[in-house]
Parts: C-alpha cells; structure tokens; sequence
C-alpha cells in the first residue's frame, strides 16, 4: 500500500470487480503476473450482482458471426474453468452444459425463432452452428406440464447455467490464492496515462502497472477516455424473479426460466430504458410471471420469495466492446452484458492477450472503432 | 407431548375448531394460528429445511423468521403462524423442498 | 383494474397505525389502513378485540381494545388479510390478499409496521423448541395457549418480566429464569436512574411490580448469566449456561426489541445506527416525515418506545400528513399536537434507562464462529467472517458469496448479525459496514397472483422490447 507518495507496482491493474474484470484477472494472476483489482464498495451498481447465471450462447450474434464465435470459444472454454477453480478454491460453481431451449409462444415467434437460428447458421459459415427446432410435443417429453400456448423452441448443444454468485466467490478467492491484490472500497480519484505505463491514485494509494484493464462496468465511460479509449456503455434495467425452492423439474436451462440446483426457479426476461434507476416495476415483474405462467401453466402456484433488478452493460448495438489504446498501449478495456457466459473467454483468452501485450486481430471487429464508421443508410 | 395447552379458564374452553395434523384430528381455539395448532398437536417438528434437512419448529409466532413453514390444504411452504385456522383445515409437515403439480391446467 | 387513488395509507394495524388512521379519517382524509393478520392490534395487542375482561395479559394489553373500537368506528377503510408486496416512491402501493390483487395510490404512506424481537443467536437456536418470549405471549394472546412441560425464560428486558408474570396468571410458571443483565449494565443504568425516577415513575412502578410478581410466585431466578445454548439432537432437550445445564422443554428467548425496518429499507430511506439501542432505524423527524415526502414512519418501526408512545407518534404522522395534504394548515397541526408531543415525551424519559439496563451484550450481536447467522439458508457465522477476509465490504456482498439473506425471511432474521460480524471482522463500526437493501415482494406472493396483477394504466414507454426474449 502507497503512503506518503509511495507508489506499489504491480505488473498489471484491473479497474472493477465484477465478473468480467474478476475473471480477466484471475486469468492475470494465473498467467503470473503480479495483480491489483480495484474495486467499489457494499453498495455500487454491480451488474454482476443482479445476474441471471446463464452460459446462453444460441442468441449471440446475428449479423455479427465474431460475436458468436467469441461466445462458442468461452462455452468451450468453461468446462476447464469451472474445474480448475472447484479444485483450486473448492468453490463448486456447479455448471451445467446440457444445452439449452428458448421457448416459443404462438406460430409467429416460433417462425422468427427459426429465421434467427437459420440466419446464425448461414453466418457461422464454416465454424458451424448446430441447433435444432423443437415441436411442441418434442419439448413436453423432457419438460412436464408445458402450456398448450408453447409452439415450440429452439435447441442447441451449447448452452448451459451456473451459480454467477458462486463464480464470482470462486473466481476472487482463486485470485488471492493466486498472490493477486484486492482492493475493495475504492474508486479511482485520479489517473495517468503513457504507453506502458499507468499509475491510479486511489484514496491514500498509489498504485502503478505497464498493463491496466478497464472493467469496471457502467463506469468505464466515464474512465475510458483517460486511457486513451472509448467505451459507450449505457444501463439497461433488467428485472429477475425468484422462486421458493422446489424438486428438480427442468433438466435443461429454457433462456428465460431456469432452475438452479438449490431448486429455485429463476425467471426474466425484461429490458427497460430508465437510466441508472435500480427500482423495480411492478408492471414489469407482472409481464415477467405472465408469461411464464403462459408458459407452464403450474408455476402459477409458486411463490416468488426474492426478486430484483439489475442493470446490464449495454452498448450501443449490444455486443461487446474489447479495445486496446492507440494511445497508450498497454491499456485495455472490455465491456459486456454477458459477463457469465463469457468468463470462460475472459479468462482463458482475453486475460492471457493482455498478459501478452496485444489484443489477438480476431479482436478488431470487437473495438469501438466501429461506432466511428458512420452507419450505412437501412 | 404437546409444547402447549389451553389455559384453564372457561372463557377459552368455548367452541374450538377441529383442524387434522399429520393425519390427526386436533382441537384448536378459535383464532389460534395453523402453527399454533402444531404445537398443540404434540408435532416436534412442523418441516425440515430444503437446506440440509434439519428439523424446525415455530421461532418467531408473528411471520417474520418464516420457520413455521408447512403445507396448509395442499399448499406448501405457508407461513402456518400467519393462518388461521379453520374448520377442516388440513395441516402437514413441509419436508424439504416442495413438490410440484405439473398437471394444474391454464386458467 | 384502475388504481384507487387516496389520501393516506397507513400500513400495519398496531397502536400507531390504528391512532393515525383513526385520526387522519377524523381529520377528513380518504384513510385506508392495511394490516397482514385477521384482526386489528399488530403484535402488541394482538387479538385484542376478543379479550377477555379478566385476561392473565393484563391492563396494559386491554388498553388496546379502544384503539380497536375507534379504528372499526372510524371512516378510515381497513384492509385486513391484506399484504403490501411493493411501494414505489411516488405513492403506488402494491397489494394482495384473498380477494387478489390490487393497487392503491396515495398521497403519504405511513409505515407503521412495529418491532420484532432482537435475534439471539445462541448455539442450538434453530431447535425446535427454542423461541422468542414475544412468540410465547403470542400463543397466549391469539389462541389462550400456554406451555406445558419445563419452560426456561432467557434473556433480559421488561418482556423477560412481562411474559413471565402472564404465564404465572395462566397457570404456567415458567421453572427458571436465566437473567442475562451484565454487571456493567446495572451501573451504567444507574447514572440514568435520577433522570427518569419522576418522570416514567409509573412505568418504573409496573416494572416493579411484574418482577415483584414473580419473585413471590417463588421462580428461581439466575442472574448475570453467560455462555446460554440450547443442547438437544432433533429438539431442545436441555439449556446451558455458564457451565451449568438444566433440562428444557421450551426455551423462550429475549434481548429486546429492535424497529422493523423491511420497508423502509427497501425504499431506501436513509437509515441510522442508533447506537444507545443497538439497532437500525429509519432518518426522520419529530412527525415521522422523511426525505421522501411521500413516506412517513411511525410506532416502534422507528425507535423502540412502546405502545402508549407509539400510538402517540401514529397521531403526530396524522397530523402532520394533514397538515402536508392541506385539510389543516400548520398552525393548527401544531396547536393539536402540543399534547401529544408532550405525552410522547413523558413516554419516552424512561428509554435512556431501559437501553442502559437491558443493553445486549456483545455475543448477542456478535456470536461465536459455529452459530448459524441465516437460519433460512443455514450459513454460520464463521462463513460470512470468511466472506469479509476474502474482500466482502458489507452484507450485500456478503450475501453474494454465502447466500446468507436470500432465504424467504429476506434477511429480516439474519440482517443486524451479519452487519455485527462484518463489522467486528473488517474492524469498522456498524454504521459504516451497511444494512442489506431489501426488496419487492416484501413478502412471498404467488406467480398466479402476480401475472394476474394488472398493470393500472398500460405498459408505460420506457418498457421496450423482449419480455421473455433471450
């Protein structure tokens, strides 16, 4: 700790706590590198907080096949993740990869269900994109009780869940155990920028790296530009129900309902524009139980114990953003809304890029360049 | 043995209801909560948690340690100190995680 | 379903809110009063309509039943069997119960909601037959139901004296009284002494008069003890102390007290350590107001201060919020209220001295590693001192990494433990470690009943896109 214009150096420095910043330095810490993780404090935004625990990948990237493929190598990624850090912090994150199922209500959903998978599987080209469409009758032999309304759903192979709250436990005692430091309650009073070389005043400490990532969530707007980058995050309110727990009755995660293995039921999906309001809407959660009980006409019995809303990372055209600074190299930043489903990446990939100095070229269609280009007429 | 009695006063001897415990048909006074009837009943235990199984009984009596979870005619998981009961009312243990009717029809 | 739209809603039918109520409709404001049980009275003076002239609980608990009359003669409409499951800020209340869903929209929302008893979180508290005085004198209050068998009372405060004088008039003396009132504690109380002797002489008198009770009905009592546990494999079988034991068959537990502070959490109201009293409790002023203008607080959700005080403090949030909805102007709202300050005063003289005498020690908010902290999710205490040396800066975070909280009591239980140990473990004080923020549904509502809630006036603009789309 920095006293008196004492400066730590660290070999790198993540800005944020969260999954995607715990993950990536985690991955810093595995890959030997000496680690600070700053963080906030009890009450902060926290996306990851308010996560819905899906590795969810059939819905990621249409019209953007990096996306999908970035998605695709952390779901393959995650299956050594999560036994790495079960046997290393004795956290079970208790995954689960059976692969998953969105499902439909009425003819039309289903049929723009089946576009949407069609048009994944002509953009994945030759990487491939498995799924199948599901009838009705096809669904109700594994899933008990599914609601007349339900005209089918969409399946593939590479979808799973997990605890995210058991993650992010497992994924900051593997950075300590690591050697990585922790520095919670913190924000970032002051920063200085050259190319390889980074120093953060931070209350009483200073601290220093040749390497600094921003993941700090909805903050790293603000924290960009200081580096030398742009990240044009904005809140996206979601909203989440929670069951009393129950015999298992889902072997498989269905994108907007899941089980988790304590046997509560977890449903969502919502998205609302309203700033960086954490409140929740009782017309929302409405809308949320409606459509489940349209969906399994038995969860109307349930008892919603807990709920809350949580605000996404979004960007402006919702796929991540993953930069590198022109400026100052040696500064990184990665933004998303799916920091679960991309742990796997984040650590087994992304932090191993840092680690190295550059950001892989498959990276590129992931910078906020791409916000620079101005939009081609529609 | 019970873990309570009626007191012995006249005034609280008046017509009670007869509610079943686990199967038994037991007296309770009127107003008396469904988790007061399974105290009365003699039951140790009114569930066991979907945690790990430990047995639990009645803490708090006013519905804010949710302990005295049990299924009330069929439906799990009420807070039984938080119902009163009534006649015929149909009281068993909560074990564990509840089960769930896949059957039930849409409305 | 439209959205009724009121003047004042009070929740919680004890002294506070049937005062407020009763007097906000005298004052003519369209009143609506909710309540979670049957029947009026909260805890305090639960079932109290029904009581008996003669009944073992006394003068004191009687004194609620013309509180009752009033609230049922009143214009103020009382929804019993009703639960709130949301408040939004700007008036919108969100309520269940038999008959379904509904919602309100009213103009002040006072939150009456009362107390619960401190948690003692002892080794074994989670057997069956370990339970609160309160929970003891509720069975006698709701169904005339008295235990049987070996019961051991623990703990201290007037309650512990209370509860036992009843139990002795209903015919079943508690066997043993475990007092757990430290040394310290009795010379701290007495520098308060001089100051409340004349003014809480009356409440000093009952006092005396419940322990005088007692003692003449010959109960062993054991003063200054430490260490308590209850012992047994699936149920209590014996209570231990200070190295000694004795067989059990109901150990009553309690150490005060404490606001009820769900609600106002969940609105995020800005809350205080109270540091004479140990507990949370929501920022507001000598009416109740808070800096959210719609939302007021009164009754022992507040302060601890009793019934007769909360009752008082239900009438100045009724004026106040007639005063605030301009069916009387300031003036005369203080004109009105000059007594009832004055009678809030005398009632609360003596709280100085009762937090003194009856101050928990530090086990009772800080207990030993192998206690269970959550009793809903089984987490013990060691686990959250882990999760604050691991990095967890308060009980949110915490919650996070144990689940501790996320059990069906919403951390109502398990709150002021965790925020105890955190803070002993981090070596901050309590007030800067931070309480847990709740949230809706303040209490389990079904899927059914929620999807068949319709939405007052459409779904507004800002709700775009994919419901249910993944």
């Amino acid at each position: 700790m920095g006293q008196n214009g004492e400066m730590k150096q660290h070999d790198a420095i993540v800005i944020g706590g969260g999954l995607v910043g715990a993950a990536i330095a985690y991955g810093l810490a595995r890959e030997g590198l000496d680690t600070a993780l700053i963080d906030e404090g009890d009450v902060a935004f926290r996306a990851s907080r308010g996560n819905f625990g899906l590795v969810w990948v059939q819905s990621k990237g249409v019209g953007a096949p990096h996306y999908q493929r970035w998605t695709r190598l952390s779901a393959a990624e995650w299956p050594k993740l999560a036994a790495e850090l079960g046997q290393r912090t004795g956290v079970a994150v208790g995954l689960e990869q059976p692969g998953g199922v969105q499902l439909c209500l009425g003819d039309e959903e289903f049929a723009g269900r089946q576009a949407m998978m069609e048009q994944m599987r002509t953009e994945a080209g030759n990487f491939g994109f498995e799924y199948r469409m599901l009838s009705h009758d096809e669904l109700a032999e594994t899933l008990p009780g599914l609601g007349p309304e339900v005209t089918g759903g969409s399946w593939t192979p590479y979808d799973g869940h997990v605890n995210s709250l058991y993650l992010l436990h497992a994924l900051h005692k593997g950075f300590v155990e690591r050697g990585g430091t922790y520095l919670p309650n913190r924000t970032v009073d002051y920063a200085a920028a050259q190319p390889h070389d980074f120093r953060l005043g931070s209350g009483a400490d200073e601290i220093a790296a040749p390497r600094i990532v921003l993941a700090a969530g909805l903050g790293n707007a603000a924290l960009a530009p200081l580096f030398g980058l742009s990240a044009p995050v904005r809140p996206q309110r979601g909203q989440i129900l929670v069951t009393e727990r129950s015999e298992r009755i889902w072997p498989i995660p269905l994108g907007s309902l899941r089980q988790t293995l304590e046997g509560s039921i977890m449903l969502g999906s919502s998205e609302e524009e309203v700033g960086f309001d954490t409140g929740q809407r009782p017309e929302v959660m409405q809308a949320i139980a409606a459509r489940a009980v349209r969906t399994f006409p038995w969860l109307a019995e349930l008892q919603i114990v807990r709920a809350w809303s949580a605000l996404r990372v979004m960007p402006p055209d919702g796929k991540p953003i993953y930069d590198e600074s022109e400026k100052f190299p040696g500064a990184f930043t990665a933004n998303c809304h799916s920091g679960v489903t991309l742990a796997g990446a984040h650590a087994n990939a992304f932090a191993p890029m840092v680690a190295a100095g550059a950001l892989d070229p498959m990276m590129l269609p992931f910078s906020a360049r791409r916000f620079d280009i101005p939009q081609a007429a529609e | 043995m019970s873990l309570f009695r009626k007191v012995s006063e006249p005034a609280a001897a008046k017509a009670g209801v007869i509610v079943t415990v686990e199967g038994r048909d037991v007296p309770v006074p009127e107003g008396a909560s469904a988790a007061a009837a399974v105290l009365l009943a003699g039951s140790d235990a009114i569930r066991e948690t979907g945690v790990s199984g430990a047995p639990r009984a009645p803490y708090c009596m006013m519905g804010v340690c949710f302990d005295c979870l049990a299924e009330i005619d069929g439906i799990p998981n009420r807070q039984s100190c938080m119902v009163t009961v009534a006649p015929g009312m149909v009281i068993r243990r909560q074990h564990g995680k509840r089960t769930v009717d896949t059957a039930v029809a849409a409305e | 379903m439209t959205t009724e739209k009121i003047d004042f809603a009070v929740i919680g039918a004890g002294p506070a809110g049937m005062a407020a109520a009763t007097l906000a409709a005298e004052l003519g404001l369209d009143t609506v009063l909710i309540d979670e049980q049957d029947a009026p009275g909260g805890q305090i003076y639960r079932g109290v309509e029904r009581a008996q002239d003669n009944s073992p609980l006394g003068a004191d608990y009687l004194a609620g039943k013309p509180l009752a009359a009033a609230l049922r003669a009143s214009g103020a409409t009382y929804l019993p069997a009703t639960t709130v499951w949301h408040i939004d800020p700007d008036g919108t209340l969100s309520l269940i119960s038999a008959a379904g869903a509904r919602t309100l929209r009213a103009r002040r929302i006072l939150i009456a909601t009362g107390a619960i008893e401190r948690p003692v979180p002892i080794p074994g508290w989670t057997l069956p037959g370990v339970m609160t005085a309160g929970a003891a004198q509720i069975m006698l209050k709701s169904a005339g139901l008295v235990p049987t068998g070996r019961v051991v009372l623990a703990g201290q405060g007037p309650l512990i004296w209370l509860v036992a004088a009843q139990l002795i008039r209903a015919g079943a003396p508690p066997a043993l009284i475990l007092e757990t009132t430290s040394l310290g504690n009795y010379h701290f109380a007495a520098h308060r002494l001089p100051a409340v002797l004349w003014p809480s002489r009356r409440a000093l008198a009952k006092g005396i008069g419940f322990i005088g009770e007692v003692k003449r009905a010959g109960i062993p009592i054991i003063h200054r003890v430490t260490g308590l546990a209850a012992r047994g494999r699936d149920h209590l079988e014996t209570a231990v102390w200070n190295g000694c034991e004795t067989q059990a068959d109901l150990l009553l537990l309690h150490e005060g007290v404490i606001p009820n502070t769900q609600i106002s959490l969940a609105l995020q109201l800005e809350h205080r350590w109270d540091v004479g009293q140990l507990c949370w409790r929501p920022v507001a002023d000598e009416w109740g107001a808070t800096a959210l203008s719609t939302i007021s607080v009164a009754g022992d959700g507040g302060g601890i201060a009793g019934a007769e005080a909360a009752a008082l403090s239900g009438r100045l949030a009724a004026l106040d919020a007639a005063s605030f909805l301009d069916k009387i102007d300031p003036a005369e709202r203080d004109r009105r209220a000059r007594p009832v300050h004055r009678a809030l005063k005398r009632e609360q003289a003596i709280r100085p001295f009762l937090d003194a005498l009856y101050r928990p020690a530090p086990a009772v908010l800080v207990p030993a590693d192998e206690v269970i902290a959550c009793r809903c999710e089984e987490v013990a205490v060691v686990q959250i001192r882990r999760a604050a040396r691991l990095g967890a800066q308060g009980p949110n975070q915490a919650k996070a990494f144990t689940r501790c909280g996320m059990g069906p009591c919403q951390g109502r239980i398990c709150g002021s433990i965790v925020s105890a140990v955190m803070a002993d473990t981090l070596g901050r004080p309590i007030a800067a470690v931070g309480t847990y923020r709740p949230r809706a549904p303040y209490k389990p509502i079904t899927l059914g009943a929620l999807a068949g809630f319709e939405h007052p006036e459409g779904l507004s603009e800002a709700l775009t896109g994919a419901v249910g789309g993944a």
